[in-house]
């Protein structure tokens, strides 16, 4: 599915990380913990291809990033799901016609009726028509989770996607990318919520990876 | 929701390059109007003044008063003999006050200034021998001057053809004007909404979907601004007042008859050409930004 080959990333203030290899395979669960600023979300970008690695490579569903034309990109992602951190919505459009995007985007038919049950799945039914500004950070990160699995993603990747929330609709979230899991998604969740994670371990089998130091390792059992 | 309404929704319908858009297709379909209006006009007065000189002659005849009849009796038998030559009429002295009056006034005293009479010609379509008429009047009639209008259509023609050249000049210049400010619009919208092509682009759409989502947009409301602008030029020159008389071959600028309809085609090709424009320049930006 995802494939890191002796991956070195630089902003240009020296690695962020480097000599990074990994595979994430099809229906495999992944976490990804580790300090601020240690490299999560710029892993998770290389994953999705929005950054290039200075050195290594990545190859998305057995290609490999440099070499895909911007259509071929686009055809990558449309199955792979992202929760960004900071949501990225089109704030003119509703929640509803947000969380849709990805389908009528890529012209792909959605069912009304399946859209109804997702937004009602995550608690934002009698939020269909509001605009993103007017959302809490809750909802935000309940809408981008939505619009992320709406597509069924062969891959789901996740910056922080309970960051914002309670306990009981973590929880309930973490049970959906559970689900999703099951049904054959791969799910990659850069977290800080060591809880989160030890309750998804009751659920699935989960690997933890930590970016520390520039490296990437599994991070030990006691997690 | 459709792909094709959702891509019509995903673009802000406010900001700055709109409404430059817009009012931008509006002066260029009113200015549009103006030009084609020139070239149709240019075209008729062409067309009008090659026709009404074409295959026409007049012979003047200058004599003292005692020969003038019998000089407009040996001319008159010159024509009847001269083969290309369909019709010789002679100008009663009414007529001749009628064309003076237009450049002259109604009060000029006909009957105490020594006009020339006038001989009017029509001719078929090969006309006759011209040097051959010219010779034999100054032989027989030495008063009579044969003029075929050449010295006066030539040059009026080629006003008029200059004139359309020069509109149609006009008319290119406004499309080349208007894809510029359109391409600049294009540009400036495309940059002012990074955030919708960065989630549309995460979201899996491709450049053909985004490039669409904009050229809709400014095709969109290219075409309302040049329609506005269309008709408020249209309705300029519906207003305008009619002329006509002896001043209509100079004074009938603007639209007659079918030509009315011609302006109409202005908002659809400025639509095309905003749509052109404005996908060229959503796929040069879009192929920069990653």
């Amino acid at each position: 599915m995802i494939l890191f080959q002796d991956v070195t990333h630089d902003y240009g203030g020296g690695p962020l990380f480097q000599g990074v290899s990994l595979k994430l395979e099809a229906g495999s669960f992944h976490f990804l913990t580790g300090p601020s600023g240690a490299g999560k979300s710029t892993f998770l970008k290389l994953c999705y291809g929005e950054l290039l690695p200075s050195s290594g490579s990545v190859s998305i569903m057995g290609t490999d990033l440099r070499t895909m034309s911007r259509d071929q990109l686009a055809a990558a992602r449309q199955r792979v799901g992202i929760v960004h951190q900071d949501c990225r919505f089109l704030d003119h459009l509703g929640v509803a016609q947000n969380v849709a995007l990805p389908m009528t985007a890529t012209e792909r038919p959605l069912p009304e009726s399946d859209l109804e049950d997702l937004l009602s799945w995550v608690g934002l039914a009698d939020r269909a028509a509001a605009l993103p500004p007017t959302l809490s950070g809750g909802e935000r990160q309940r809408a981008a989770l939505a619009r992320a699995v709406i597509v069924a993603p062969n891959l789901l990747l996740a910056d922080e996607p309970t960051g914002n929330l309670d306990w009981e609709m973590s929880q309930r979230l973490l049970l959906l990318m559970v689900e999703l899991n099951r049904m054959g998604t791969a799910v990659l969740i850069a977290t800080h919520d060591l809880n989160l994670i030890r309750f998804a371990k009751a659920h699935v089998n989960a690997r933890v990876l930590r970016i520390a130091g520039r490296k990437l390792a599994v991070a030990g059992s006691d997690l | 929701m459709s792909a094709r309404a959702i891509s019509d929704l995903v673009v802000p319908q406010g900001g700055q390059s709109v409404w430059l858009v817009t009012l931008s297709a509006a002066a260029m379909g009113f200015l549009a109007v103006f030009a084609l209006a020139l070239a149709v006009s240019a075209a008729g007065l062409a067309r009008g003044w090659s026709a009404q000189l074409a295959q026409t002659a007049t012979i003047r005849i200058s004599a003292p008063p005692a020969e003038i009849e019998q000089q407009i009796a040996i001319v008159l038998d010159v024509l009847r003999t001269t083969p290309g030559i369909t019709e010789a009429r002679l100008l009663g002295e009414e007529e001749q006050g009628a064309l003076l009056e237009a450049w002259l006034g109604p009060d000029l005293p006909l009957d105490v200034l020594p006009l020339p009479r006038l001989i009017e010609l029509t001719e078929t379509a090969e006309g006759p021998d011209r040097q051959g008429l010219r010779l034999r009047l100054s032989a027989e009639a030495p008063g009579a001057v044969y003029d075929d209008h050449t010295r006066w259509r030539r040059p009026l023609v080629q006003a008029a053809a200059r004139m359309q050249v020069l509109a149609v000049v006009a008319l290119g210049l406004i499309g080349l004007v208007m894809s510029a400010v359109i391409t600049l619009a294009a540009s400036a919208s495309l940059a002012s909404n990074g955030q919708v092509v960065a989630v549309l682009r995460l979201v899996g759409a491709r450049d053909r979907f985004i490039a669409r989502a904009f050229v809709r947009s400014i095709s969109r409301r290219a075409f309302l601004g040049a329609t506005a602008g269309t008709l408020a030029a249209l309705a300029l020159f519906w207003a305008l007042p009619d002329l006509g008389g002896p001043l209509e071959p100079v004074a009938g600028f603007g639209f007659r008859g079918r030509s009315w309809l011609l302006p109409l085609l202005i908002p659809p090709l400025a639509t095309v050409l905003a749509w052109l424009a404005s996908l060229a320049t959503a796929y040069h930006v879009l192929r920069r930004v990653t």
